[in-house]
């Protein structure tokens, strides 16, 4: 087990350098952040001394390999902007994405396997169609379009619900008040990812009912429920697992919409506001961060794989 | 939008080409005519077999009709559009009337001719990017899946640095960085979308090649270009397809969101994701919903009806599902 983590772990780091060169080459091409300093009162020597001192007039293969040098002594760089530390930003806003994100995976999971698991059970039956027919229009619904109609009916027309930002300003907070600023934006990361997560969760479950064990567990006589709350279920937790494992990812940068229509102070709006502004060192420290997550996210999912079905082997 | 991932690892991965059951599937015996399973396929052709399979999904037999209707509608946008999407018509934001039956935008244009004109403007990104994208993933799989090696590690490498990239990071940086407009974003999703279709080209074109009709053309010496276009894609077109319908789905509302945040297509040219970023302001939002709930429906109703072919023909296409 050790020997395949380390495998994979030597697998990523050139995948993850070529995100990075990826990363780099994208960047130069959107052209100079200083593009963004010009104006009628900024003058040439001001211009000037500012590339200088951002390490501009160095060739683009030198500024990338100084770039990869502190990030490996620590140092993610400063934002051109408001001149803070990229990591120390980074750490202001993860917090927020990270809550309403491990929130919706949650809701989404907790609606998901057991509209999964029921549609696979009664395959072909009323519900099971209803069920199908609803994720489908979970998995076509654009994000944007259901916030702005949640908006219009639960802040516009019901006045129930606060539309942007995570605590109302102006109070304290307090957890009460954030959890009201998350129903929305919640109720739409859930729904569009309960879509594909029922049709991932139905189809695996329907291949597990189909298999032997099953059936010699029905012929033991030892009733419905166990078979499917004891025996079925338990297989089941490889999808439900690999479902988890494809989410993650999403926890970094899938949101970057919604919190832009809730304005919820979290890493998609940051990086938002990072792109508008060719803020280089932010874009890339997000992009980095998020790749690893990604490729973590496929390791941890493979090793729980072998933790819950003994009959993988990793190698 | 987010979806992306998931639907690319669902019917990426592997070698198994379509996920059978990802659907919704009827019993046969009520609704295929009385026909058992394996009657008289031998009298039926493949596509007769296709078809019949596929009108049994009845909702994807509607959403064809549906969709025909749309497709139909936004290619004759200009003889049917009742006013120039870019005139001004009429009196500011006015609501629905006899007149203009969606009203009139801000500075007085007609909404439905423009929503005629931004289906078009959607559906044609949709297809081109998918294209493009479909293109590219199977040129890229068939290299990988035919001549293995070095070329394979190299490509396979590459596929993996795109997909771990978090996708709408990367849509979102491309479109800062090439001026917004319709014919990037066709090209920005194009080069974005293709590492699933890549993946499973390559995964069929594995088992494939272990065939004896391959093996059989390589012995006789056919050229590579037979080989490779006449022998082996024909055989592996079918999920290519059906993949195709989702990365079409996708690329809609990638579009849709884009535009939505003003990096996709640009104004005054209509696309049904900018069409709805005026509702970002409060007042379009609360007091002009006719602005934007058409839009907004027409991309759910366009997507849902893509994905509803999309998993018939999956079911329908499926060699093995013996029905």
């Amino acid at each position: 087990m050790g020997k395949y983590i380390l495998k994979r772990i030597l697998i990523a780091i050139p995948v993850l350098i070529g995100i990075t060169v990826i990363d780099y080459t994208i960047m130069c091409l959107a052209g100079s952040p200083l593009e963004m300093l010009q104006g009628p009162r900024v003058s040439e020597a001001a211009v000037e001394a500012k590339r200088i001192a951002l390490g501009l007039d160095q060739p683009v293969l030198v500024q990338y390999f100084v770039w990869l040098g502190e990030l490996l002594q620590g140092n993610m760089g400063y934002s051109m902007k408001s001149f803070q530390p990229v990591s120390s930003m980074i750490g202001s806003h993860i917090g927020p994405t990270l809550l309403l994100m491990g929130v919706s995976l949650l809701v989404s999971l907790l609606l998901a396997v057991p509209a999964g698991i029921y549609s696979a059970i009664r395959q072909y039956s009323k519900g099971d169609y209803a069920v199908v027919t609803a994720s489908f229009l979970g998995s076509s619904v654009p994000g944007f379009f259901l916030s702005l109609l949640l908006i219009y009916l639960f802040t516009v027309k019901l006045g129930w619900l606060p539309s942007s930002g995570m605590t109302t300003l102006g109070t304290q907070g307090g957890a009460a008040d954030v959890a009201k600023h998350m129903v929305m934006p919640v109720t739409v990361l859930a729904f569009s990812m309960a879509g594909s997560n029922i049709r991932y969760i139905r189809s695996a479950m329907l291949e597990i009912l189909q298999q032997d064990y099953l059936r010699t567990a029905r012929a033991k006589g030892i009733g419905r429920f166990l078979v499917i709350n004891k025996h079925a279920l338990r297989n089941a937790l490889v999808p439900i697992i690999t479902v988890i494992g494809m989410e993650i990812p999403m926890l970094f940068g899938g949101a970057v919409i919604i919190e832009q229509v809730f304005s919820w102070p979290g890493l998609g709006l940051m990086t938002m506001s990072a792109i508008s502004n060719r803020d280089f060192p932010v874009i890339m420290g997000v992009c980095l961060l998020s790749a690893i997550v990604v490729l973590m996210a496929n390791l941890v999912t493979d090793i729980l794989y072998a933790l819950v079905d003994p009959t993988i082997q990793l190698d | 939008m987010m979806l992306r991932e998931i639907d690319r690892k669902f019917y990426g991965e592997g070698t198994a080409a379509i996920p059978a059951e990802a659907g919704i599937r009827r019993k046969f015996g009520k609704n295929d005519g009385g026909r058992g399973p394996k009657s008289d396929i031998s009298s039926e052709s493949y596509l007769q077999t296709v078809i019949r399979r596929f009108k049994r999904h009845h909702l994807a037999a509607v959403s064809l009709i549906v969709l025909a209707v749309i497709v139909g509608a936004a290619i004759l946008a200009p003889v049917i559009a009742p006013y120039d999407p870019n005139d001004i018509a009429g009196p500011f934001a006015e609501g629905p009337s006899k007149e203009f039956w969606l009203g009139t935008d801000q500075i007085g244009r007609d909404v439905l001719s423009r929503l005629l004109y931004a289906t078009r403007i959607s559906l044609l990104v949709g297809v081109m990017a998918t294209l493009i994208s479909t293109g590219i993933g199977v040129l890229l799989g068939l290299v990988a899946g035919y001549f293995g090696g070095v070329a394979d590690m190299i490509i396979m490498r590459f596929t993996d640095m795109v997909m771990s990239f978090p996708y709408i990071l990367l849509v979102l940086v491309a479109a800062a960085v090439f001026k917004p407009g319709m014919w990037n974003i066709i090209l920005i999703l194009g080069f974005v979308d293709w590492p699933g279709i890549a993946r499973l080209v390559r995964g069929n074109v594995l088992s494939l090649r272990e065939t004896n009709f391959v093996k059989g053309n390589i012995v006789a010496g056919m050229p590579l270009r037979h080989i490779l276009f006449s022998e082996i894609l024909p055989n592996t077109v079918a999920p290519i397809l059906v993949y195709a319908t989702s990365v079409l789905a996708l690329s809609i509302l990638d579009e849709a969101a884009l535009s939505f945040l003003g990096q996709g297509v640009q104004p005054p040219t209509s696309s049904l994701g900018n069409m709805l970023n005026g509702a970002q302001s409060l007042t379009v939002l609360t007091t002009q919903p006719w602005l934007w709930i058409p839009p907004g429906l027409l991309i759910v109703v366009v997507v849902m009806a893509i994905n509803f072919i999309g998993d018939a023909l999956r079911d329908a296409l499926d060699p093995n599902s013996g029905r």
